[in-house]
């Protein structure tokens, strides 16, 4: 089991850290030959218009994008998740996406670093999915109501698509309060992964682990 | 009395959300790694960087160059300027605030900006004491000459360092001196048995558990960029290679002969800076850099404000 972590910029060692902790073997891909044989791709946190700024300049956008529409296994945090998304709301104008998630994201959804939280979610949906895969020998675990999750100058899922299953959600306490705006904040849609917030920050390996049972037992297509 | 934060007191209709941890404030700083932050004096040049690929903007009122080269205090920067900052760019916008000047960090929360810069190259207001940055929501980053510099920071509550260099030089020297030596210290103090760790303490003048802490895990507890000095590409690939997570970057684009150029190939060069082929591909034909100044010929270091 082989996963690339996208590594122009942002939060790649961690991701790097909590991919070897339930088991897979990392490749960091900063050019197009990087993307050969792997078995899945972390897409991490960082500044999503720097991201596609540089996967552009790097010969990356196009090959990537492909390969994850044809439904190579793929898990975006925060930047990551707007780089999946199928539209940016407050983006700069040319900035591209790769439309693989039928998700519409708002950038720094909650507002400037002041409005960036942590807070424990309530984890039965994921727990659910992780149900779903059996379960490697060597990753027994214990059950755990609460996801924690670190949201850093986060994106807000505004709209979703009909192949879009919500993982995780943030309780709604006041829709039109940046301090209180609730919604989707883990969703996968067939082999594709997301959360608005960044696991990789946490102990908490759970969606790392489930990222890695779907790119075991990738579905026969993508989207 | 506790200098505290008084900027900002929003009400919260999430009782549950925990704001201004170290988590968070640390977390920011990691999803700058491996990008550059550029200094900006105005929203033009915000967003000349933001179109470059900056991951953030330090705004402030005159480039280090000028500063150096006009004298007088340096303050922090007018609001309004760091207002149409805000509202030119998407990306994070830090600001500076004069070490231990703990109500102009209050004003720049108030403001709302994303980090704050407590900075040797503003006039320091204060000649014993650093900012108690834990008091605060906004995260700060602090420079350093040495790992002992460094700790003193982090246990004030810094989430982030940067290595001091020597601002406005367009002059790499320093801030490789700098990251040799907080990066050469935390190789040395982690071959360091545990009643060694104790001198190591003395030595830094620095609180024995983020000794133990680096002994353990080989690096800082909070990510270490690099500032004061880099003008060209190879500038930032040399100090990316030394070790440090990301770059800022001063004088160095605006008082160069192509800005947008320049700060393009200065991203490049910081994300492939392993890649001497990419490094050379970017350097090619970008006019002249800034002139640069040579530290014998300073009549003043900025680097040795700050305690």
């Amino acid at each position: 089991m082989r996963i690339g972590v996208l590594a122009l910029q942002g939060g790649v060692r961690e991701h790097r850290a909590a991919l070897e902790a339930v088991g897979a073997a990392v490749t960091e891909v900063r050019r197009p030959e990087d993307l050969g044989g792997l078995d899945g791709i972390v897409l991490p946190g960082g500044e999503s218009t720097t991201l596609s700024m540089l996967l552009e300049s790097s010969g990356l956008f196009e090959p990537l994008s492909v390969a994850v529409r044809a439904g190579l296994p793929a898990f975006g945090t925060c930047a990551g998740m707007i780089l999946l998304a199928d539209e940016v709301e407050d983006g700069r104008p040319d900035q591209r996406s790769f439309g693989a998630l039928q998700v519409v994201v708002r950038r720094n959804g909650y507002g400037r670093q002041r409005y960036s939280f942590e807070r424990d979610l309530d984890a039965k949906g994921l727990e659910a999915a992780l149900h779903e895969v059996p379960e490697a020998p060597e990753a027994a675990r214990p059950e755990m109501a609460t996801l924690p999750a670190v949201f850093i100058r986060a994106p807000v899922v505004v709209g979703t698509g009909p192949e879009i299953e919500v993982l995780v959600a943030l309780p709604d306490h006041a829709s039109d309060d940046p301090a209180g705006v609730g919604g989707p904040v883990a969703v996968r849609q067939g082999n594709v992964l997301a959360t608005t917030f960044h696991p990789e920050l946490t102990g908490d390996r759970r969606l790392h682990r489930l990222f890695v049972s779907m790119a075991s037992t990738r579905a026969p297509s993508g989207r | 009395m506790t200098p505290g934060s008084m900027g900002f007191m929003a009400f919260q209709p999430d009782p549950a959300r925990a704001t201004g941890t170290f988590t968070v404030k640390r977390g920011l700083a990691d999803m700058l790694r491996g990008g550059v932050i550029m200094d900006v004096v105005d929203a033009e040049q915000a967003k000349i960087a933001e179109d470059a690929g900056a991951v953030s903007v330090m705004a402030l009122e005159r480039v280090p160059a000028d500063i150096r080269r006009e004298g007088g205090v340096a303050r922090m920067s007018d609001p309004a300027l760091i207002e149409g900052i805000q509202q030119a760019v998407t990306i994070p916008v830090m600001a500076k605030a004069r070490i231990g000047h703990f109500a102009e960090a209050q004003v720049l929360e108030a403001l709302g900006v994303d980090y704050i810069d407590e900075s040797e190259v503003l006039t320091p207001a204060d000649e014993a004491h650093h900012i108690d940055k834990w008091a605060f929501t906004v995260p700060f980053v602090c420079g350093a000459t040495n790992l002992g510099e460094a700790l003193r920071r982090i246990s004030e509550g810094a989430a982030m360092i940067r290595s001091k260099g020597e601002a406005g030089t367009g002059n790499i020297v320093e801030a490789v001196r700098h990251l040799r030596s907080i990066l050469g210290d935390i190789r040395k103090v982690t071959q360091a048995d545990s009643a060694e760790l104790y001198a190591w303490a003395k030595q830094l003048a620095a609180p024995i558990e983020l000794v133990r802490e680096i002994a353990e895990t080989g690096r800082l507890p909070v990510p270490l960029f690099c500032a004061g000095g880099i003008a060209t590409p190879a500038d930032t690939s040399l100090v990316m290679q030394l070790g440090a997570e990301a770059v800022f970057v001063g004088s160095a684009i605006f008082k160069s002969d192509d800005p947008a150029r320049r700060a393009r190939a200065i991203v490049e060069a910081t994300t492939h800076f392993a890649d001497a082929d990419h490094v050379a591909k970017v350097s090619r034909g970008l006019g002249a850099a800034m002139r640069g100044e040579e530290l014998t010929e300073l009549s003043e270091r900025l680097a040795d404000r700050g305690w």
